[in-house]
């Protein structure tokens, strides 16, 4: 039997840290950004040779997937099959939605038009949003598809800011620093899962299988290159998503094979007019996602939160 | 203490008392009497899901913050609600239970968690009055928690206030930056506030002489203090703090009495009480079927993990 330590009457001083001052500047207030030194980057100078709007549209694009997705990952909460992945499920979405903060505060300073990262997620229509079209989707909280989405999302995604960490924007670099942590430890936990479903009973290999069905069509779209991010690379502000192909595809077949499921041999979805969401365009569910995230917000113009 | 043991279990049932009453703690493989274990099963477990259910009201809230600094306030705080779950159902696995049965028993409505969460959130000012109120209540019943007699559950207790109290601090800052905004803003605060006081009042439990088991829960030192001298507590600390934010507390009898030191305050209404804690409040049956489809939907995923280990067992030890 242990005696209580003379310390512990310390440790359980809740009552006092209730009265004490509200300290605005705990960084603990703005929890889930992670980015302070990335905050005082947001207003450097876009590099010499960079179209501003090419700039603000990439940082978009990084964004908004981010920013979508994150919101799709949030419906998990409460519905996990176990706390863990609770746990999980809520910390990735933190960290992508810290990705999205920083990537569209960076988009809306060098857009120069006074919209900060708040104006972006809250009071764009869904034609103004660049996110790809994986990211908008409704897993309809199956389980399966929730982590054969965050399978090939973070494969992709790690690809991409691997590629960025020498990026000529200070922002976009910082994001790619932080976000290969975040994104190795996404695919990472994505990965486990697919392999426990893929070759844990048949019920779930049915299911994993099905799961990846569903995602694959939406993989063709991040491989196309939009002539902002074309016009970037040349001023090594961006990497060209195709160059990710084979890195992405290796690491899926790596995968897929040791948790026995098969590679789908579908077709990607088409674009409508050679226009995808890099371009604005996009499926029907990105209406709904607005509706339910800018629902509050725009209910209350010009209020502060 | 071990088989050879000779001493009689009145010696056993002696030392017990004699730690409890020495302040000391009662480790899992000390005896305990079985209704000790019983009571501190049934208290953790129920803490436990009230965590878990408590994810539902605010969680719903996450996908509609009005901002992006408040949408990653509020997932961080449910994740440590789940956080929170989880070490409390690994306290009370140390009394020999395990947390799939536990579950079992939440979800089939043989094990209750705190009747707060069958109230239902309606605006996003729900969610900065549950942080201040409800959360605020929680540590008020939990700080004398940290120094409960049974060890794993006041170690969990004392990480878990220090983050209740973070979120407390943060559902008093919404809250505050709303009073701070627009007219509909403050009108959204007050009508939450309205709505939220007295379930929070009766967060603490009937009145003492209505309490039954906390004479026995006091004397094992797994409660300190009655549900009347915390109720009144937690009226003390948030009068001041209501004036801060401007907005009225719902209740015409509360007045600061200067004899007493303390406000007085009117009764909650009981029979209101009664219903949600006997199944029809407004959200009971919302926040079970929520949880237990989770839990279902959920089964093919633990069995496939479970499925996916032992092959890997098997494969290791072939």
């Amino acid at each position: 039997m242990s005696s209580i330590h003379e310390g512990e009457h310390d440790a359980t001083n809740a009552y006092q840290s209730l009265s004490e001052t509200t300290a605005q500047d705990d960084p603990r207030w703005a929890f889930g950004t992670g980015f302070a030194d990335v905050e005082a980057e947001i207003s450097a100078a876009v590099p010499a040779g960079v179209d501003p709007a090419d700039l603000a549209a990439y940082c978009q694009m990084l964004g908004d997937d981010v920013l979508v997705y994150s919101q799709r990952l949030a419906e998990w909460v409460a519905n996990a099959p176990e706390l863990e992945e609770e746990v999980a499920l809520a910390n990735i979405a933190l960290d992508l939605l810290g990705q999205a903060r920083v990537l569209l505060a960076r988009a809306g300073h060098v857009e120069g038009a006074g919209r900060d990262e708040d104006v972006l997620a809250y009071l764009r229509d869904q034609a103004e949003f660049r996110n790809v079209a994986l990211a908008e989707q409704s897993d309809d909280l199956d389980f399966a598809r929730c982590v054969a989405r965050l399978l090939v999302f973070s494969t992709w995604r790690l690809a991409l800011l691997q590629r960025l960490l020498g990026s000529a924007d200070p922002v976009v670099a910082a994001v790619a620093a932080k976000g290969v942590k975040e994104l190795t430890y996404h695919r990472d936990y994505a990965a486990r899962w697919i392999l426990r479903l893929g070759d844990g009973t048949a019920e779930s290999h049915r299911r994993a299988q099905a799961a990846l069905e569903w995602v694959w069509p939406y993989l063709g779209e991040l491989f196309r290159t939009s002539v902002e991010e074309r016009r970037l690379v040349a001023a090594g502000v961006a990497v060209d998503p195709a160059d990710t192909r084979d890195e992405v595809d290796g690491v899926l077949d790596q995968v897929l094979r040791q948790a026995t499921l098969t590679r789908p041999d579908l077709r990607p979805t088409g674009t409508v007019g050679g226009r995808g969401g890099r371009q604005g365009l996009h499926t029907e569910r990105l209406g709904l996602v607005l509706a339910e995230l800018q629902s509050v917000a725009r209910a209350h113009p010009g209020a502060t939160w | 203490m071990t088989a050879t043991d000779a001493r009689s279990p009145e010696a056993y049932a002696r030392e017990f008392q004699a730690t409890i009453d020495a302040d000391q703690r009662i480790e899992p493989r000390d005896w305990m009497p079985e209704a000790y274990r019983k009571t501190l099963i049934r208290q953790i477990a129920q803490h436990a899901h009230s965590e878990i259910i408590g994810m539902q009201p605010e969680g719903t809230w996450i996908t509609r913050a009005p901002s992006l600094r408040r949408k990653a306030i509020l997932l961080a705080k449910v994740q440590d609600e789940a956080g929170h779950g989880m070490y409390l159902y690994a306290a009370a696995e140390t009394l020999g239970v395990d947390r799939e049965e536990l579950t079992e028993l939440l979800v089939s409505a043989r094990q209750k968690y705190s009747s707060i969460f069958n109230y239902p959130a309606l605006s996003y000012a729900d969610v900065g009055v549950i942080g201040w109120l409800v959360d605020g209540a929680a540590i008020c019943n939990q700080v004398p928690l940290c120094r409960c007699s049974y060890g794993p559950y006041a170690r969990a207790m004392v990480r878990i206030c220090k983050e209740e109290s973070f979120h407390q601090r943060q559902g008093f800052e919404l809250l505050l930056a709303m009073c701070h905004g627009t007219a509909a803003q403050r009108e959204m605060v007050q009508e939450s506030v309205n709505r939220w006081w007295w379930p929070s009042l009766m967060m603490f439990g009937p009145a003492d002489g209505d309490s039954p088991n906390t004479q026995q829960s006091m004397e094992w030192g797994i409660k300190r203090h009655t549900n009347d001298e915390l109720r009144q507590r937690f009226v003390d600390m948030s009068v001041p703090q209501a004036e801060a934010l401007g907005i009225t507390l719902p209740d015409p009898d509360l007045r600061w009495n200067a004899e007493r030191g303390a406000h007085d305050f009117g009764e909650p209404d009981w029979s209101e009480f009664q219903a949600v804690i006997t199944g029809a409040g407004p959200a009971n049956a919302q926040r079970l079927a929520h949880r237990r489809r989770a839990h279902e939907n959920g089964a093919w995923v633990r069995e496939a993990a479970r499925a996916y280990a032992d092959k890997r067992a098997k494969a290791v030890s072939a």
